[in-house]
């Protein structure tokens, strides 16, 4: 009846099933779905980044043809809730109200000020046109360190303060005493430029309603199909029961699509009123102001170490941009960066501040790594300034710090334990791979020959907390939720297999991956299983996709309902073999009786056996389905090592990437040529934001960087190739072994490439670079860098 | 209105257009070929990449009435008798893709070179492909992919 | 984002198209190869009433020489252009400048008339048109009139075109002999040029006995190097050409962006131009 399965399925780099339905066009991108009567909504947007609203005129517009409504914000307002903020990271914070359109006052460029509905996109599109809207202009609040001063204007009048909150972590001995016994500190500034996540697909919303039972369904291009389901239910009123969150193809997240945006409500809000079928997609350049920002962040950093560069403690002070409103967890993403300054290094003492401040721009939430690149940039330059200071090559000042493959667990200065790693191992094979002593002789000669073209090399050795997240941590930290993950499995009567997963993926391969757990547990051919997700009808636990936590997670609590079926399978085994449990073996699928294996029926012939209920034990249900439900025992730790050798053009300030290496250790890998790529597009991304992208605002509050032709993503052409390697070092909190990899890539690149730069400009008396690094910023450092050494001389 | 002719995928429409509608909003609103995705509203990201009469364009900047009397192909009429172009089975064996948004236009961008150049080096993939974006791949499966379908080894 | 609407003709030759576009007066829109115009009107940035589509007029299309003169039709594709033998071998400046241009899908449709008549100063091929020394040809309502690539570049996005007329085919006067090289400076490959650089330079017994020099985005409309030109003339070694693209930058008013200010973009005149000069000259 099936094939037995021999070979194991976690391992493999399996060609993904997502595939094919992906290179052929046939799609389910949100904005593909059509629907009878399907009306397009488009949505007028603040052109100010500070303005009270004085009058909104929606009439003109409800005129043009083909238009069915249009709204104002206070046509919307009755009935619809504040968008939600689920994490309040302190008691005192200040949460403003965040209605899904403005009504009084709009608080960035691209805040909703009106909505149309028109029969299509065009229309639509037309009409906002008509929409008449009368602005009495109020002060744009931009930067972080004005913002908090006595008499600055406010982002939030009501509430007499731009500061969010402040949220301190002082960990180990006293700062300010082990600082006293320091021989060297050093303090820097280092500032996260704002970043645009640009997921390929921009955002979409459809919502069909079934009026006469009062019953939506919303398809959203989410990555948290089941949170957005019970926010938009206390959002718009509509019962949670009544509602179903349908993520169907998603175009890449990268935290972007992490939120319950305005949009969402504001698509149900209308198809409620109307009764219609309604959709909202945005353009590109409409993402750039209305979906949210990442970074955002001014980073004053101290370091205390010994002269043998022996760290002894950090201390950080962050600004950080929350934008105009909180959105999902807008105030919690400096805070999961908060545990990682300290990174791999033992130090005594730990000193954190996180203040948060308001701005009249885009919400900033998170994207891609969301905190931890921020910090593992920060102590990664800071490492390279305190080599430098202490005439250490920064390698070796990081294996003097770091912690020991022996000395695991460990429990970080920061107060999280780390539970496993090998530092060691992973920086000697990158440095195998990269050719370290090679370069570094190259190096010196070009400085020597004082070569136009410098040549730099940069490191970073970062760690991550991954596997969001235990529970009672989360409850610690103020978070609104648990940090669970769920997964069921049904087997289907001719032995097929479903995998019903709380995860919701957007690219990152879960169906693969799921089916070679489950494979390999129940013993099943990869193909006969099918994984469901991002339906809440279908898969109605789930706390989503995000924070590469959906393997070590959702992955764990796989494995773990696949062994439930096992164990209730196996009670029908041994009751149709006649013999006792303990006597059955399990192996690729099949029951057998010890010593006679003639005497053997597989599992998906029990799935079958099961279905009909004939012959089962007594009192058994008649189901060998299994549900579980994991909240995660720690997080997880990937770490790595990451190198890169740039070609800094002085005359002209241009980096060029000559080579790139990474190692990586992520645990026990389920699907090697998916970790492979998930490497390769975080590391894009990382250095995306060290050469390439800002999210620019000009002195009134405009983002200038306002289309795809201004803002940079990098193409193939711009990137280099990269070489990649592993270690393995398994997780210990979770039966996979699993830590997690989407961000890493993204964590660990940013510094290894800007510490390049600063590498390469060092004997040109350059100490550093802000980010991105454009060729005029590198330029207008060695300039300045040159003429202060002629003025000392 | 303006009465246009197009032959899409094989199959030939007569239709009646706004001018302004963009040939990419015409194939998936009109004739519902939602395989070409819009990925942004100043032709940089390259999502929307169809052939127009044996030459790579970006249907979002392209009326619908230029195309008329043309011929179209999206990823959607690559396959012939249920088999897949060379470069759908290299994007898939090599993970050329995760989310898949950026994959039709990436593949027929990386026809189009092929026709072209039939024996590319990585570096004319990656010229090649400059004008399409991806934030999954960080691209080097997308070049491994276009090489292997080129038939060339690929080792790595 | 989505185009406003607007009124569409397709004339079916250079006449028609010229008596539409002198109907519709300033309100009419010239469509090539929408490859800038397109972007534009889906951001509602243009707001035409009529859309003249000349993409079907046959005569507008194609390249052939004339004595020393190389004519190209306008709307020939940048594609056409970068494959054509003979643009290769008498004007190889415009074949490699026009590689530069936005990526492969785009030079499918756009053409060199088109991003002429577009005059954006931050577009490749104006400055290359100006260091070639080229004759813009405009049909209008009274006939042909003949304009030389200096005067037709009038202020940003302003050509010396009036709005009944059509550029209908470029000039150029043969470089055969002259080493040329585009110098781009972009930040990211399909983007717009910080600067650009475009050089022809005629070498005698070693000695660069002739250079033009065109600049990309160094001001409102693309601008020819005078000073450097001048300085160059006598230069054999690379010293020569460095002092003399010194000057590159001189008279000149370049825009401020977030990729570039005006001081930072007259550093890269020079240095560009010293690059593209001692790689024209063959002297690097």
């Amino acid at each position: 009846m099936t094939d037995q399965v021999t070979e194991r399925e976690v391992g493999r780099s399996r060609a993904r099933k997502e595939d094919a339905r992906l290179v052929t066009g046939q799609t389910n991108w949100t904005d593909n779905i059509s629907v009878n009567g399907l009306l397009h909504l488009a949505i007028l947007r603040s052109p100010m980044a500070h303005a009270r609203i004085d009058r909104v005129d929606v009439a003109p517009a409800r005129e043009r043809p083909g238009v069915v409504a249009a709204f104002s914000g206070r046509d919307l307002a009755e009935g619809l809730g504040s968008l939600p903020c689920a994490w309040p990271v302190t008691e005192d914070i200040v949460l403003p109200d965040h209605p899904p359109i403005a009504v009084d006052e709009v608080r960035y460029a691209g805040d909703p000020v009106a909505v149309v509905v028109a029969r299509d996109r065009y229309a639509a599109a037309d009409a906002l046109e008509a929409v008449e809207v009368d602005y009495t202009p109020l002060p744009p609040v931009l930067d972080l360190e004005a913002a908090l001063a006595e008499d600055a204007p406010l982002v939030h009048a009501d509430k007499g303060t731009n500061r969010c909150y402040v949220w301190p972590l002082a960990t180990g001995e006293d700062y300010a005493s082990v600082r006293q016994r320091a021989d060297v500190v050093l303090k820097r500034r280092y500032v996260q430029q704002r970043l645009i996540p640009n997921a390929m697909e921009p955002r979409a919303v459809v919502v069909t309603p079934l009026a006469a039972s009062g019953e939506y369904t919303v398809y959203s291009a989410t990555q948290i199909p089941h949170i957005l389901r019970i926010m938009l239910s206390m959002v718009t009123g509509v019962p949670e029961h009544k509602l179903r969150v349908i993520a169907p193809d998603v175009g890449g997240g990268f935290g972007s699509k992490l939120q319950v945006y305005g949009e969402e409500a504001l698509a149900l809000a209308v198809a409620q009123r109307l009764g219609r079928p309604v959709k909202w997609t945005e353009s590109r350049s409409e993402g750039y102001l209305a979906t949210h920002h990442g970074r955002g962040m001014i980073q004053d950093i101290e370091i205390a170490a010994t002269d043998e560069g022996k760290l002894l403690g950090l201390k950080v002070d962050l600004l950080a941009d929350m934008g105009a409103y909180l959105m999902l967890v807008t105030p919690g993403i400096p805070i999961l960066g908060a545990f990682m300054y300290p990174a791999i290094y033992k130090m005594d003492a730990y000193d954190f501040t996180c203040t948060g401040v308001f701005t009249t721009r885009t919400p900033t939430d998170a994207y891609r790594g969301a905190g931890r690149p921020e910090a593992t940039y920060a102590i990664e330059r800071i490492m390279d300034e305190l080599a430098v200071e202490l005439g250490l090559d920064p390698i070796e000042l990081r294996r003097r710090n770091w912690i020991r493959h022996e000395e695991f667990p460990y429990t970080a200065v920061a107060g999280l334990t780390y539970d496993s790693g090998n530092y060691e191992a992973a920086t000697d094979k990158a440095l195998a791979l990269f050719g370290y002593d090679a370069l570094r002789s190259e190096q010196q000669k070009r400085n020597e020959h004082g070569d136009v073209v410098r040549l730099g090399i940069g490191v970073s050795t970062y760690t991550e907390m991954c596997g969001l997240a235990p529970s009672r941590v989360l409850r610690d930290l103020r978070y609104g939720a648990g940090g669970w993950e769920a997964a069921s499995i049904r087997m289907l009567p001719t032995g097929k297999v479903e995998v019903v997963t709380g995860t919701s993926p957007h690219g990152q391969g879960h169906v693969t991956c799921w089916s070679q757990i489950a494979s390999d547990v129940l013993g099943v051919p990869f193909e006969d299983v099918e994984v469901l997700h991002g339906d809440t009808k279908a898969a109605p636990q789930g706390m989503d996709t995000y924070g590469s936590r959906s393997l070590v997670v959702g992955g764990t609590a796989v494995h773990h309902a696949a062994q439930k079926v096992v164990e209730k399978a196996r009670k029908v085994a041994a009751h149709l073999l006649e013999a006792s449990e303990h006597d059955l073996e399990f192996t690729h699928g099949v029951f057998s009786v010890k010593g006679s294996p003639e005497a053997r029926k597989t599992i998906q012939e029990i799935a079958f056996e099961t279905f009909s209920s004939h012959d089962l034990p007594d009192g058994m249900e008649p189901t060998i389905n299994a549900e579980h439900l994991v909240d995660p025992e720690n997080f997880s730790y990937p770490h790595g090592t990451h190198l890169c050798a740039v070609e800094v053009d002085t005359e002209t300030g241009r980096t060029t990437i000559r080579s790139y290496v990474c190692v990586d250790d992520v645990g026990r890998v389920i699907n090697p040529m998916i970790v492979e790529g998930q490497v390769h597009g975080g590391v894009a991304q990382g250095i995306a934001q060290a050469l390439y992208e800002e999210a620019v605002y000009d002195d009134e509050g405009n983002l200038v960087s306002g289309t795809m032709a201004d803002y940079l993503v990098p193409s193939a052409a711009d990137l280099p190739e990269f070489v990649t390697g592993r270690t393995e070092t398994p997780a210990t909190s979770n039966p996979l072994g699993a830590k997690g990899v989407g961000e890493a890539g993204t964590i660990a690149s940013t510094p290894a490439v800007v510490n390049a730069i600063v590498d390469a400009l060092r004997p040109l008396g350059v100490t550093e670079v802000a980010m991105p690094c454009t060729p005029q910023r590198v330029w207008e450092a060695i300039e300045q860098a040159r003429s202060g050494k002629d003025g000392s001389a | 209105m303006t009465r246009i002719s197009v032959k899409v995928d094989g199959t030939t429409y007569e239709d009646e257009v706004e001018p302004r509608l963009l040939l990419v909003h015409y194939l998936r609103d009109r004739l519902g070929l939602t395989g070409t995705p819009v990925g942004c509203d100043t032709s940089n990201c390259g999502a929307c990449t169809v052939d127009l009469d044996g030459e790579s364009v970006k249907s979002c900047s392209v009326l619908a009435v230029q195309a008329d009397g043309s011929e179209v192909t999206t990823v959607q009429g690559l396959a012939r008798d249920g088999e897949w172009h060379p470069l759908q089975s290299a994007f898939h064996e090599r993970h050329a893709l995760q989310c898949g948004y950026c994959t039709p236009g990436m593949i027929m961008a990386a026809r189009d070179l092929l026709r072209e150049n039939p024996d590319p080096t990585a570096d004319d993939v990656r010229q090649a492909l400059e004008g399409n974006l991806c934030r999954c791949t960080g691209y080097q499966n997308i070049v491994r992919a276009v090489l292997a379908a080129s038939g060339q080894e690929v080792t790595t | 984002m989505i185009p406003p609407a607007f009124e569409y003709a397709r004339p079916a030759s250079v006449e028609e198209a010229v008596r539409t576009l002198a109907d519709a007066g300033e309100d009419a829109k010239v469509l090539a190869g929408g490859q800038s115009l397109l972007p534009l009107l889906r951001l509602r940035l243009a707001f035409p009433e009529l859309v003249v589509d000349i993409g079907r007029i046959p005569e507008l299309r194609g390249i052939r020489e004339d004595e020393g003169t190389l004519i190209i039709g306008a709307m020939t594709s940048h594609h056409d252009v970068i494959r054509d033998p003979r643009v290769r071998r008498h004007a190889g400046l415009l074949a490699a400048a026009t590689a530069t241009v936005a990526d492969p899908a785009v030079r499918h449709r756009g053409t060199l008339g088109g991003s002429l008549a577009h005059a954006d100063p931050a577009g490749d091929l104006p400055a290359v048109i100006l260091a070639l020394d080229a004759t813009l040809i405009a049909e209008g309502p009274a006939g042909r009139r003949a304009i030389p690539a200096r005067e037709f570049f009038v202020d940003y996005l302003q050509t010396a075109l009036h709005p009944d007329e059509l550029l209908v085919e470029v000039e150029i006067p043969t470089v055969d002999g002259w080493g040329f090289h585009y110098e781009k400076f972009h930040r990211v490959a399909q983007a717009w040029a910080v600067v650009g650089v475009a050089a022809l330079v005629r070498r005698d017994n070693g000695h660069i006995a002739e250079a033009r020099i065109g600049l990309t985005n160094m001001g409102s409309t693309p601008l020819r190097a005078a000073a450097t030109e001048e300085a160059l003339v006598g230069a054999a070694a690379p010293g020569a050409v460095q002092r003399a693209a010194e000057v590159a930058a001189d008279g000149t008013h370049p825009s401020s962006d977030p990729s570039a200010s005006p001081a930072y973009r007259a550093h890269l005149a020079q240095v560009l131009t010293k690059r593209a000069v001692l790689t024209a000259g063959g002297m690097g």
